[in-house]
């Protein structure tokens, strides 16, 4: 702590290393070789095919899977998951100038790059639904309306004022434009700042993220919604929207302390001290506890009132498909929350690279989860599994993500130097 | 070293030495009462009075007195527990989870807040006292051991865990808010000019001595206190909408209740501290310390959690009709259009609509519209405990007991009774104690000010400390 009151240089690039794209480059290739050989697997029969047949009675809604839709559920998730964490960077910069909050400051490059990654998601989620939308949203299968015919559905005929292609198409493509639109604005901003200085930018910024804000507040239930609940298209719970925020809010959280930290690793971000490490990680910390306790609650109600409309969606993942995907709903809750509460009770803790490093990974390793035992059981049923795919895909689109956020951090000045609040979060001191 | 950025607006304003501070906020404690304060006192112990003859006739004579009958077994009993624990969510968050967050703002408001928390508690409490209809049996609420057999209470039931959350949350809120106290009392003990004063307020000051070591222990209290409460700001009002949506009511059971009600509470909550601050600050002069900044700040947390609260109302609605569940979706239009629509678009337009009005600077900045908005919300929260309770029971699954609730003047004069009860405390509150931490204030004196005085510790004036009758050095 000796060293709390000189301020290291804030002229700080951030240099995205040949070396660093090679290992990144080498990391997908293995993400996707993994992808490959797991789906000649899958392809070839062996797998978690066996259950297929006994279980398939169980997802009789759905139509028969193949091994593909276990590939597109696998982008599904992925794709879901990190547009949740690109998102969330501009989440947190917006309520950040919304609360006039000034710690931020001086590691707020980070989530400002993270958006970069949304145009990625949004063309391969655009993708995915044209082709395998059927595959994954039972309620794009068109027999469902047909009054009268064999597939007919009154209860999912009841939602086509909201679920269907097209209104859904627009809203999905609604949503990344105008995320990513916003982000536009509020990045140059921020990069203009660097430039000209003033105050002028700063206001934009508080201006324009509250109007992301306002937009998100709505976009952010109505994207869960979509997303993922309208996977099992009869089930519904008015906390789903918060529930996938509060998810996302916590990912993506965890994803600004990780690269934090890893940047300091790397001799980047002298600038940031253990203050801003331990408030960071406070906000894993309560954030993780905030997603439970809005798990908690929709669990808690639905399994108080136990009407089987709603205890169905429980029903399947508790006991559901053979009980496959009974590790993966403790698992969420394991690495979501009893993990990072215990390790990040403490004080030091928060401040401890090694400690903020391994509870970041439990919360985004259990996230991954999260949205995992949200989204197969109404996909792939019975045929889900972990294996070569799913870790392959992970790896994939981690090293993407990797990419575009390295790619956007070396744009930059790592430290915004002219922010007006960038002297008070050089000085942040709570101890 | 602490730096404070030029373009953070400051919260003290006219230059106040640390004198300045103790004089102003001490003034009331030891002045002799106004005759505004007299007025209102005399008001409120009147209505008080009132209420509590009317509470009294409910106990005697027992729960008919009310309008409840036979479909409609919850009503304005209920809907008023419901309120006053909500309002009093707002002096937690500001005591806790704005310290928390190292919000300066929160300095001049948090005492009177933490107050109002206190009091809202033991309002709501007397609801629950009152439904009873036998308040002496009480304590079957709790777990006690009991000579009745295997009778104990059903910890299945919301409603006991309510009874654990609203005493865990009075009991921390209390304790939090007289550590607080502390220091502020001793000074009063300090410049106490007669020995009833200085032996009252110093035995409360539980022989605070200002050391360093007594200070650092305060700041951690304090820190720890806030941690404790933080989860109770969500864990209380979260228990209070299980007490509706464990149940199968259409209406009622709904997932999203929880974080909806912490937010509506919290809404409520700073819509009754402006209230009450935008009036105190007046009388007694406060303005510096509760600037407009403060006053927009406010506001904009208003703004916040009414939206969210509508984002709440259109997501029920919205799976109301998503769900394809016709009791859900019927029980939400008949809020609507049904024949309590007037105390369902009361709601929308007080809880929804107005609070957007703050999107505006200048009516943010405005005081007479921040007050009349802020009874506008809270007028609009009480509607919405009573359209969530009333218009979902009043159509039974049954139609042949399809009913409407009328209040009887007893459902009335058990809430004028709250009310006199809630503002004869408040107002002995805010004549006995000091209304803003004065400790507090003055940690935020240098980094806040508009202007620092040349010498920020100030010159003490007035008679009181050039001459305490009491000094504690001379003891």
């Amino acid at each position: 702590m000796a060293s709390a009151h000189s301020i290291p240089s804030i002229e700080e690039r951030f240099e995205f290393t040949s070396g660093a794209k090679q290992k990144l480059l080498i990391g997908g290739a293995i993400g996707l070789a993994l992808v490959l050989i797991g789906a000649f697997l899958l392809a070839n029969g062996s797998g978690h095919e066996a259950a297929h047949g006994a279980e398939h009675a169980e997802g009789a809604a759905h139509h028969t899977s193949n091994w593909m839709t276990r590939i597109w559920a696998n982008i599904w998730v992925n794709s879901v998951y990190f547009t949740g964490i690109s998102v969330i960077g501009l989440f947190f910069i917006s309520y950040n100038y919304l609360a006039q909050s000034g710690w931020s400051v001086v590691f707020k490059r980070i989530p400002e790059a993270m958006p970069a990654f949304l145009p990625v998601t949004g063309i391969i989620m655009l993708i995915t639904f044209f082709a395998a939308g059927h595959d994954l949203f039972h309620w794009t299968h068109e027999g469902l309306y047909e009054v009268g015919g064999p597939e007919y559905d009154p209860i999912i005929a009841g939602k086509q004022g909201f679920l269907n292609t097209p209104f859904f198409l627009a809203r999905l493509v609604f949503y990344f434009v105008s995320w990513y639109m916003l982000w536009k604005v509020i990045r140059n901003a921020s990069l203009q700042e660097d430039e000209i200085g003033g105050v002028d930018m700063y206001n934009k910024s508080v201006k324009f993220g509250t109007a992301f804000l306002v937009v998100f507040a709505v976009t952010s239930s109505t994207s869960a919604w979509d997303f993922v609940m309208s996977i099992d298209t009869h089930w519904f719970s008015t906390m789903f929207g918060w529930y996938t925020l509060a998810s996302w809010h916590v990912s993506g959280l965890a994803v600004i302390t990780l690269t934090v930290v890893t940047l300091r690793e790397m001799g980047y971000l002298k600038a940031v001290n253990s203050s801003h490490l331990r408030d960071l990680g406070k906000f894993v910390f309560a954030f993780s506890i905030f997603w439970t306790y809005v798990w908690f609650a929709q669990f808690l109600l639905i399994y108080y009132a136990n009407l089987p409309e709603e205890t169905i969606y429980y029903k399947e993942r508790f006991t559901g498909f053979g009980g496959i995907f009974k590790a993966p709903f403790f698992i969420n809750l394991f690495l979501n929350f009893f993990f990072p509460f215990l390790v990040l009770m403490t004080r030091d803790a928060k401040a401890t690279h090694s400690i903020l490093k391994v509870a970041c990974w439990s919360v985004l390793i259990g996230h991954y989860f999260d949205f995992y035992t949200n989204i197969m059981p109404g996909t792939v049923g019975a045929n889900a599994g972990f294996g070569p795919v799913e870790f392959g895909f992970i790896i994939l689109f981690t090293c993407a993500f990797i990419w575009f956020v390295s790619a956007q951090l070396a744009k930059a000045n790592l430290i915004p130097k002219n922010h007006p609040m960038l002297e008070e979060s050089l000085h942040h001191d709570i101890a | 070293m602490h730096v404070t950025s030029s373009v953070r607006p400051p919260l003290i304003t006219g230059g106040k030495t640390y004198a300045d501070v103790t004089e102003d906020i001490c003034r009331q404690v030891e002045g002799k009462p106004t005759k505004e304060w007299k007025i209102a006192f005399t008001i409120s112990v009147i209505v008080l009075a009132y209420g509590t003859a009317c509470l009294f006739w409910t106990w005697w004579e027992g729960l008919g007195v009310w309008g409840l009958n036979k479909t409609v077994g919850w009503a304005w009993d209920i809907t008023n527990f419901v309120w006053w624990v909500g309002i009093g969510h707002a002096g937690t968050l500001i005591s806790a989870i704005l310290l928390l967050f190292r919000q300066k703002w929160r300095t001049s408001i948090n005492r009177a807040a933490e107050a109002m928390t206190i009091f809202a508690v033991l309002c709501a409490a007397s609801f629950i006292l009152m439904h009873m209809g036998r308040p002496w049996l009480a304590y079957w609420a709790l777990p006690l051991p009991n000579a009745f057999g295997s009778l104990w209470v059903n910890f299945n039931s919301p409603l006991v865990w309510d009874v654990f959350a609203i005493s865990t949350y009075f009991s921390v809120s209390l304790v939090f808010w007289y550590i607080g106290l502390i220091p502020d009392l001793a000074t009063i003990r300090d410049r106490a000019q007669n020995k009833v004063s200085r032996y009252i307020y110093g035995t409360l000051a539980m022989g605070w001595n200002g050391s360093a070591k007594t200070w650092a222990r305060y700041e951690y209290i304090s820190l720890i206190l806030a941690g404790l409460s933080t989860p109770l700001v969500l864990s209380v009002h979260t228990i209070v909408s299980m007490d509706f949506a464990t149940s199968v009511i259409p209406g009622w059971h709904t997932t999203i209740f929880p974080p909806y009600f912490v937010a509506g509470a919290i809404f409520s909550g700073f819509a009754m501290v402006q209230n009450l601050m935008l009036i105190t600050r007046v009388v007694y002069r406060l303005e510096d310390y509760i600037t407009l900044e403060h006053i927009e700040s406010m506001n904009k947390v208003i703004t916040l959690t009414g939206s969210i609260v509508g984002v709440a109302y259109l997501t029920e609605f919205f799976i109301a009709w998503y769900s394809g569940v016709e009791y859900e979706s019927y029980a939400f239009i008949n809020r609507a259009t049904g024949p309590y629509w007037w105390a369902y678009w009361t709601m929308m337009t007080c809880n929804v609509i107005s609070p957007q009005l703050f999107w505006s600077r200048s009516i943010r900045r405005s005081v007479t519209w921040t007050f009349f908005i802020s009874v506008i919300v809270n007028i609009g929260m009480w509607f919405e405990r009573f359209v969530i309770i009333v218009t979902s029971l009043h159509r039974d699954y049954l139609p042949s007991s399809w009913a409407m609730f009328s209040p009887t003047m007893y459902d009335i004069g058990d809430y004028i009774f709250s009310f006199g009860f809630f503002f004869t405390l408040f107002l002995l509150f805010s004549k006995y104690l000091p209304v803003i931490n004065m400790a507090e204030v003055k940690s935020v004196i240098r980094s806040s000010s508009e202007k620092l005085p040349a010498k920020v510790a100030g010159v003490a004036k007035g008679e009181r400390v050039a001459n305490p009758t009491f000094n504690k050095d001379a003891e």
